[in-house]
């Protein structure tokens, strides 16, 4: 059954979907990963919730206007005006009064939220409304869709694609470095308006799948989990863009595959997972990498600080760093300095005064920078110009123990 | 040269952790996998007046809030009478950088001095009058008696740095920490708060302030603390503002023309 | 409106209403001010997967364990978030996003997979709750509130939200010194001593246990909107914390009262004779404040020099 699903076996309308899903996925990995870049993940959140009141005045248009109301191209417009009035209020709020953005968002989010489910209930009562299943624009829900809703989503999903690929550069120099982007010759504000707008987009497309609670998923996972494989943002958007399309078509296809198993949330948890194995083991930025690199590295800082306090005959106040130098059999438990100890800590203190004079050298000053306490001269200058510098110090009896 | 520096550091040292208001020993602090302050010791002279100096990002303001663990260092440790930080925090004032805080926070200024006084308010104690009494002698100290009831977000950055100065001096502390206490203020804030820095050394108290005008170290501080990353000297400035150490602390970043300006005291 | 009617069929959902709005308003202040307004917003999301756990841990639709499930869900999303953006180095928001969708999605998936057609547990009722729904059918009128046999037929929602007001209350009054200090300069409150780790964690459970026990009675809408917007009006109107906390109380009630009334009464008034969500309209009715104090408040700019 799940082989069928993922290979496309289960009837046009569930192949449509897990299509349209993927399309989706990825159009909405890429726009995500715009707003992720520009620290602004969480406008989608107000844009998504912001779309419910849409849906429901455009449900009463269309009654009032004598038609079905069920129309999904209908309730998609009317929620892409809604969110659009959401997205405007976020940025008129962060603009014209002191409140962050953070407030501006949840204070949007949760007031056209609350405006929209007054709506869902006024249209409950409605006589045309007790079928209306709007309530299913809250969590998605694509059992039983018509193949003209299938088609409108496909097809969606292919639109707002296509716009992402065409606008990736403009979009992907903002997020990158608004100043540059703005020098030569984009216009910033159009170009973030631009961002919205697809994240819109993909909200509305993704509403009647994923529903309004859980598209934000599909924007904001996605990006985090390919942040942690590159640090260039070009393969960033790329990953971010694979991640989305693997999540939204797995997800849609597992969800076929049996009943009881939501759209919305498998591909959010299919999308989920793969943030989790990226955060865990991403070599770079995983954690699991970055765990081993910090213990090596404070190790390293302690090991020299030892040295250099052997070296200086300074009394060693850490019980960490003694249990280095013992262990490597550089010093005794009561802190006297062994034999070998003696050598390294000379060694290490020469260093510690080459850098010195390299520090000094302001024809060495591109060395001098890369200093940090930690790094080996040997790295970064020749054996001759090492020599110079020897020279200049003296002879290495200077070095006292 | 090098090896006075040294030498003077060493004497520093041995000056006993006791006398030493804040002492620091092998600190290191790093962001990710660059230290931004290696193996560092810096003992403070009670009763003196020392600049932390150093270029950008050599790890001076980093160095002030490991000392006071604001930030976890990777190694080291601090002393306030050779005695660990805690317990200790009530002899320490501390006057953090008046970009670290928004200004936009619903307060006005004689609260903000109030929140100095903290440790006497405790959780519930009310605020009486002496505590008013208190709070405003230290904005008259500023010479800030007059914006008591300001919204804080009014105040230009001059008198935004006074108002943490008022905080600090109502904590009553001995030792008196300072991050950039002179970065973008007008000429009178720079005066008013150097003036009540020399009362504070006067009446014994001793102070440690990031400083990043060498113009002036001369003229304000009778102690320098050179830095980058590394410990370069620490010393009185006449034996330690010396052009070998500035040069070694800037390395090829300041010119020399401009270390003849300082007027430095012969190497 | 007579005691009669009034006292069984409004009295308690206006109180309950009127306590929830208050609850979460408090922290709320700190919140917004702490620039964690979305925290609201996440703990309020994984609600659902906190009670849907509850319910199958102990088959039962019992008010405390679903407390507790919430509760302990919200303390996992706050460690999920704070986890992933110390380890991954992830901005909060991208953070919280994460963290609260893959919650919530798992809540539904759960809640979907389980049974729960025998009683009443559905992801609309964690939406927008029933306020409606929690009168004093023992209450004759003004009367009974001073007798206990009618008393002891009290919903239970209303003395849980009322203890759980109180030990808001107390919580922000004890701790308001140290949650003032270090909300506005954290390095500064840290030098004194004050472990501003913890108290930041103390204030995001305060602040979940405030959603759980509103939730339980009014759904997550009205949480989330009383965590940002009374507080978020309240900062337009004023210059000073202890003023502003006073307006977010007001603005709070006035908009569990109004929109209580609006949702019941409203309807009437134009001729439909349905009442609307009370919930959803405490919402709008709390958006409409800040809208108005957003174009009108005494202190809705910044002021001052400009933080470089």
């Amino acid at each position: 059954m799940l082989f069928d699903a993922l290979l496309l076996q289960l009837g046009y309308n569930a192949t449509l979907v897990t299509i349209g899903a993927a399309f989706l996925g990825v159009s909405a990995g890429v726009t995500g990963t715009f707003l992720f870049l520009r620290k602004r993940a969480l406008v989608s959140d107000a844009i998504s919730h912001a779309t419910l009141p849409g849906v429901g005045i455009a449900f009463m248009v269309m009654v009032a206007l004598g038609g079905d109301g069920r129309s999904l191209p209908g309730l998609l417009l009317g929620s892409a005006v809604s969110a659009w009035v959401g997205l405007l209020c976020v940025n008129w709020l962060t603009r014209k009064t002191r409140l962050a953005e953070d407030a501006a968002i949840g204070a949007v989010l949760s007031v056209f939220f609350g405006f929209g489910i007054v709506l869902l209930t006024i249209i409950q009562t409605m006589s045309a409304g007790r079928q209306a299943g709007l309530e299913s624009f809250l969590l998605g829900s694509t059992a039983g869709m018509l193949w003209n809703d299938a088609i409108v989503i496909a097809g969606g999903g292919v639109a707002t694609l296509a716009v992402v690929l065409a606008l990736r550069r403009p979009m992907g120099l903002v997020a990158f470095d608004p100043e540059f982007a703005s020098a030569s010759g984009l216009n910033v504000a159009r170009i973030d308006l631009a961002i919205m707008g697809l994240a819109m987009a993909v909200t509305v497309v993704g509403l009647k799948i994923v529903g309004l609670i859980l598209i934000v998923a599909m924007l904001i996972i996605p990006p985090v989990a390919a942040r942690f494989w590159t640090d260039r943002t070009d393969q960033v958007v790329v990953l971010s863009g694979i991640f989305g399309g693997a999540s939204g078509y797995v997800g849609a296809a597992l969800s076929a595959s049996a009943p009881a198993l939501p759209t919305g949330p498998i591909i959010v948890l299919v999308s989920f997972t793969v943030f989790a194995m990226s955060l865990f083991f991403a070599p770079g930025r995983g954690v699991l990498a970055a765990a081993l690199r910090h213990r090596r590295f404070q190790r390293r800082v302690h090991m020299r600080q030892g040295l250099l306090a052997l070296a200086q005959g300074q009394p060693i106040y850490e019980r960490f760093t003694l249990s280095l130098l013992r262990r490597a059999g550089l010093a005794h438990a009561d802190g006297v300095v062994t034999e070998t100890g003696r050598a390294r800590a000379a060694k290490a203190l020469r260093d510690e005064k080459r850098w010195e004079l390299v520090r000094a050298d302001q024809a060495l000053e591109g060395a001098a920078a890369l200093y940090d306490g930690m790094r080996e001269l040997e790295t970064v200058l020749t054996a001759d110009q090492i020599a110079e510098i020897d020279r200049r110090i003296g002879g290495p009896k200077e070095i006292g123990v | 040269m090098l090896e006075l520096a040294r030498m003077d550091g060493l004497a520093a040292q041995a000056q006993s952790l006791e006398q030493s208001p804040l002492s620091v020993r092998g600190m290191t602090v790093s962001y990710g996998q660059k230290p931004a302050v290696f193996s560092v010791d810096m003992t403070v002279v009670e009763g003196s007046m020392t600049a932390i100096i150093g270029p950008n990002g050599a790890g001076k303001s980093t160095l002030l809030k490991a000392a006071l663990g604001v930030i976890k260092p990777l190694a080291g440790r601090a002393m306030v009478h050779g005695k660990p930080l805690n317990g200790q925090r009530h002899r320490i004032a501390y006057v953090p950088q008046r970009a670290s805080v928004d200004w936009d926070f619903p307060t006005r200024v004689i609260d903000v001095v109030l929140m100095g006084l903290y440790r006497e308010l405790g959780l519930l104690r009310r605020i009486k009058v002496v505590h008013m009494n208190k709070a405003m002698a230290c904005l008259d100290r500023v010479g800030m008696s007059d914006f008591a009831d300001r919204q804080i977000g009014q105040l230009s950055g001059g008198q935004q740095q006074r108002v943490f100065l008022a905080r600090a001096l109502a904590q009553g502390a001995d030792l008196y920490l300072l991050d950039e206490p002179f970065a973008g203020v007008d000429a009178a804030t720079e005066k008013a708060i150097i003036d009540v820095l020399k009362g504070l050394k006067a009446a014994g108290k001793t102070v440690v302030a990031v400083h990043h005008d060498l113009a002036t170290v001369r003229d304000y501080f009778d102690r320098v603390f050179l830095i980058n990353t590394r410990k370069v000297a620490e010393g009185p400035v006449e034996t330690t503002f010396t052009a070998e150490n500035l040069n070694l602390a800037y390395g090829g970043r300041l010119a020399m023309a401009q270390i003849d300006q300082l007027e430095l005291a012969a190497g | 409106m007579s005691g009669e009617e009034f006292v069984p069929l409004s009295l308690t959902p206006l109180l309950i209403g009127m306590f929830a709005a208050v609850a979460c308003a408090l922290p709320g202040n700190f919140l917004v001010l702490r620039r964690q307004a979305l925290i609201g917003d996440a703990i309020s999301h994984v609600v659902l997967p906190g009670i849907v756990v509850a319910f199958l841990v102990t088959g039962t639709i019992s008010a405390w364990p679903m407390m507790i499930g919430a509760a302990g869900a919200s303390l996992v999303a706050v460690a999920l978030i704070e986890a992933i953006r110390k380890l991954g180095k992830i901005e909060p928001g991208a953070a919280m996003g994460v963290t609260f969708t893959a919650m919530f999605a798992a809540g539904v998936l759960l809640l979907e997979q389980s049974d729960t057609s025998a009683v009443h547990l559905d992801v609309e009722h964690a939406l927008y709750g029933n306020l409606e729904s929690l009168i004093w059918l023992d209450a004759v009128g003004w009367d009974s509130l001073w007798d206990p046999v009618a008393l002891a037929g009290l919903p239970v929602e209303l003395p849980r939200i009322a203890l759980t007001l109180v030990a808001v209350i107390a919580f922000v009054w004890i701790l308001w010194r140290p949650l003032k200090l270090s909300t506005f300069d954290e390095g500064f409150a840290q030098t004194m001593g004050l472990r501003t780790g913890p108290l930041g964690l103390a204030l995001v459970v305060v602040a979940a246990i405030a959603a759980v026990a509103a939730f339980d009675a009014v759904g997550s809408i009205i949480v989330i909107a009383m965590f940002i917007c009374p507080p978020a009006a309240a900062r337009l109107m004023t210059n000073r914390l202890e003023m502003q906390i006073a307006w977010s109380v007001i603005f709070a009630i006035l908009a569990a009262v109004l929109g209580y009334v609006i949702a019941g009464y409203g309807p009437l008034w134009v001729g439909s004779d349905h009442a609307v969500s009370a919930a959803g309209m405490i919402a709008t009715i709390s958006g409409l404040i800040l809208a108005i104090a957003a174009v009108a408040a005494p202190c809705r700019t910044r002021t001052g020099a400009p933080v470089e």
